[in-house]
């Protein structure tokens, strides 16, 4: 126990001497959470619109001050025929063109199902969805519909994709600096060569990475609290009492997390490749995870796999945690799978670094 | 008085390599042992399976009384190891470094303590404890290496190649507090393929080819390679040299300026006018390592 804490004493006398690592706990959690909470919006708005009004009455105007008030569309100019309108739509100078039947107004006296045709400029999905979705949720609120739906929208009812991003934001920041920190505190001493002394030393291998780890577990645990606190004070993101669970799940992702970067170590000759490895790890977490695209969109096969990563399952329980007052009951399921990916990570890890060390 | 290291048959395959083949040796306490070999002739193998890193394929025995496979952990509590890398953290200071392996020997980390303070007065380090070990030259940082490695009062010092690309005056200085260890007491295994730091050495092994093809002490050694050697000056000696270098007695025929230096098997193949000198460790390693069947490394 006294060669871990010997172990522990010295990464951390190692971090205090790298300013630049030192400075990445704090500074990089920051910056990921001012450009990811602020910036990424998925709720696309202000979507350049034209309209080509073929009917010019009354009625085609007032439709078009509607759907400028939806503020889902701006800059609404008008084209002056459909060979416009395409060219307006190739150059990209609109996301959308609205056409107006001339025969509009009549159908409105005449009280007749009317059409109206929206061009949309289908390269980038995620326009698509907004722009169509504030279209028809206007033709709904125009037409006297027998059915009325009542929509009762949960948990984020203003749709701020910041309240849905900034908890994800704890799981990806804990995933990249984990696995590129620990990834490194091995190589390092490879690459120094280091490793042979403590190999001929008295020290086990159970201690050498628990030493190694354990200072990364606190460090994790700061910016964990970090992004929680910054939620709260810019996007009132209050995680409620189910926080405590929280940071109890979040020991196994943190675990997890180090068990992947400690594979990595091993695979690795040089900081450099530890660093690559850190890095491809990533790409998929972000993509796969739920953490900006939803699981429930993608492939069968894909969606499978995306249940391997520990950051898919620590999504899960933080957004339930903190978005919907779940409790740990609620989630049990999500805390065995991180629980069960964390068991199998550790066998891999010991196995490698038993491997490595003899 | 049992030896303090002592081992019958070591052999280490790595899966179609085998690195070290039936190596025996006993090194008795007190005693500055050497291991001498050229690069990959499986020194370091054979070290690292006496410091119970590695278990070999074959053979036993034990190192300071303790038995090498069931038993490794507590050899690996009662050696010091010093590799030619060091094992020097570069961005720590050097009482950080000896505090960690002071930690690691669990004689506490958390300040600088009594065995600190000696192991500083000791390596004249005092003065340095707070400079970053990165910026110590060589000879320093060998001294901080050393330092580290006796912190926990070792009775067998293990070094690996120890003086490897450091600069002749530092050697000097490491083999005069190595001598000093000694001295206390303390048995030292070392491992070089520098053959001119031979004579240092109480007794040694040669290694060639992961074989043992000799131990005794650096006279015993030169001795039992039964060569004659002579040396002197003499007109054309580079096309004496190629002449004498066909005949099979001949170990070796080189020219040093004007001064032919002629290695043989038997004194009757040495030319004449040349005067008999004294064989060095390097030249019965030479003819012992000719005698080797198998390729050549």
């Amino acid at each position: 126990m006294n060669r871990l804490l010997a172990v522990a004493w010295k990464e951390l006398m190692h971090l205090r001497r790298d300013r630049l690592s030192l400075a990445m706990i704090v500074l990089l959690p920051t910056v990921q959470f001012l450009v990811f909470g602020f910036a990424i919006d998925t709720d696309v708005r202000h979507v350049p619109l034209a309209v080509l009004d073929r009917d010019v009455t009354q009625e085609s105007r007032d439709l078009v001050r509607r759907l400028e008030a939806t503020t889902y569309y701006h800059d609404i100019g008008a084209v002056g025929g459909y060979d416009e309108a395409n060219r307006a739509l190739r150059e990209g100078l609109v996301g959308a063109v609205l056409v107006i039947p001339p025969d509009y107004a009549a159908a409105v006296a005449a009280g007749q199902p009317r059409s109206v045709q929206l061009l949309v400029d289908g390269s980038d999905p995620m326009t698509v969805g907004s722009t169509t979705g504030a279209a028809s949720g206007l033709a709904r609120s125009l037409s006297e519909a027998l059915l009325h739906v009542e929509v009762d929208l949960r948990y984020n009812p203003q749709q701020i994709s910041a309240v849905y991003i900034v908890p994800g934001l704890v799981g990806v920041i804990l995933t990249f600096t984990l696995v590129l920190m620990t990834a490194l505190a091995i190589a390092r001493e490879r690459e120094h060569g280091t490793i042979e002394g403590l190999v001929v030393s008295p020290i086990r291998p159970w201690e050498l990475i628990g030493g190694k780890l354990a200072p990364y577990v606190v460090i994790g645990y700061v910016q964990m609290t970090l992004v929680l606190g910054l939620g709260s004070l810019l996007f009132n993101i209050h995680p409620g009492p189910g926080v405590v669970g929280l940071y109890a799940v979040a020991l196994l992702f943190i675990a997890a997390n180090l068990a992947v970067g400690l594979v990595f170590s091993t695979i690795a000759r040089t900081q450099g490749q530890a660093m690559q490895l850190a890095v491809f790890f990533l790409l998929p977490n972000i993509l796969l995870s739920g953490f900006m695209f939803p699981i429930a969109a993608m492939p069968d096969g894909i969606r499978q796999a995306t249940e391997i990563l520990p950051l898919t399952h620590f999504l899960r329980v933080v957004r339930g945690i903190v978005l919907k007052g779940a409790s740990l009951t609620d989630l049990w399921g999500e805390i065995a799978a991180l629980a069960g990916l964390l068991g199998g990570l550790l066998v891999l890890a010991t196995l490698r670094v038993r491997k490595r060390l003899a | 008085m049992t030896a303090t290291i002592d081992v019958h048959g070591l052999a280490k395959r790595f899966g179609d390599l085998q690195a070290v083949r039936d190596v025996s040796l006993q090194v008795q306490p007190g005693e500055l042992f050497g291991v001498l070999g050229p690069n990959g002739s499986g020194k370091s193998t054979t070290i690292r399976m006496l410091c119970g890193v590695i278990d070999p394929t074959a053979g036993s025995g034990t190192v300071l009384g303790l038995d090498l496979r069931r038993e490794s952990e507590a050899i690996k509590r009662g050696i010091g190891y010093m590799t030619q890398s060091f094992s020097l953290y570069s961005d720590l200071s050097v009482g950080e470094n000896l505090r960690f392996w002071s930690g690691v020997h669990g004689l506490g980390f958390l300040r600088v303590g009594d065995r600190i303070r000696e192991q500083l007065a000791r390596y004249h380090l005092t003065d340095r404890t707070g400079q970053i070990a990165g910026t110590l030259s060589g000879g320093w940082r060998q001294r901080l290496a050393l330092a580290c490695a006796t912190i926990h009062r070792p009775q067998l010092l293990v070094l690996d190649e120890p003086t490897a690309g450091v600069d002749p005056v530092s050697r000097r200085e490491f083999w005069q507090l190595i001598g000093s260890l000694v001295r206390d007491g303390t048995t030292v295994l070392c491992s070089t393929h520098y053959m001119d730091e031979a004579e240092r050495f109480d007794r040694m092994a040669f290694i060639f080819q992961g074989r043992l093809l000799g131990t005794g002490t650096p006279a015993e050694l030169a001795a039992s390679a039964e060569l004659s050697v002579a040396e002197g000056v003499v007109a054309e000696a580079a096309d004496m040299a190629d002449r004498l270098r066909t005949d099979p007695r001949i170990v070796e025929a080189a020219v040093h300026g004007r001064i032919l230096r002629v290695v043989a098997r038997d004194p009757a193949a040495l030319p004449e006018g040349l005067q008999p000198v004294r064989t060095t460790i390097e030249d019965a390693f030479i003819s012992l390592s000719a005698l080797e069947p198998g390729p050549r490394t």
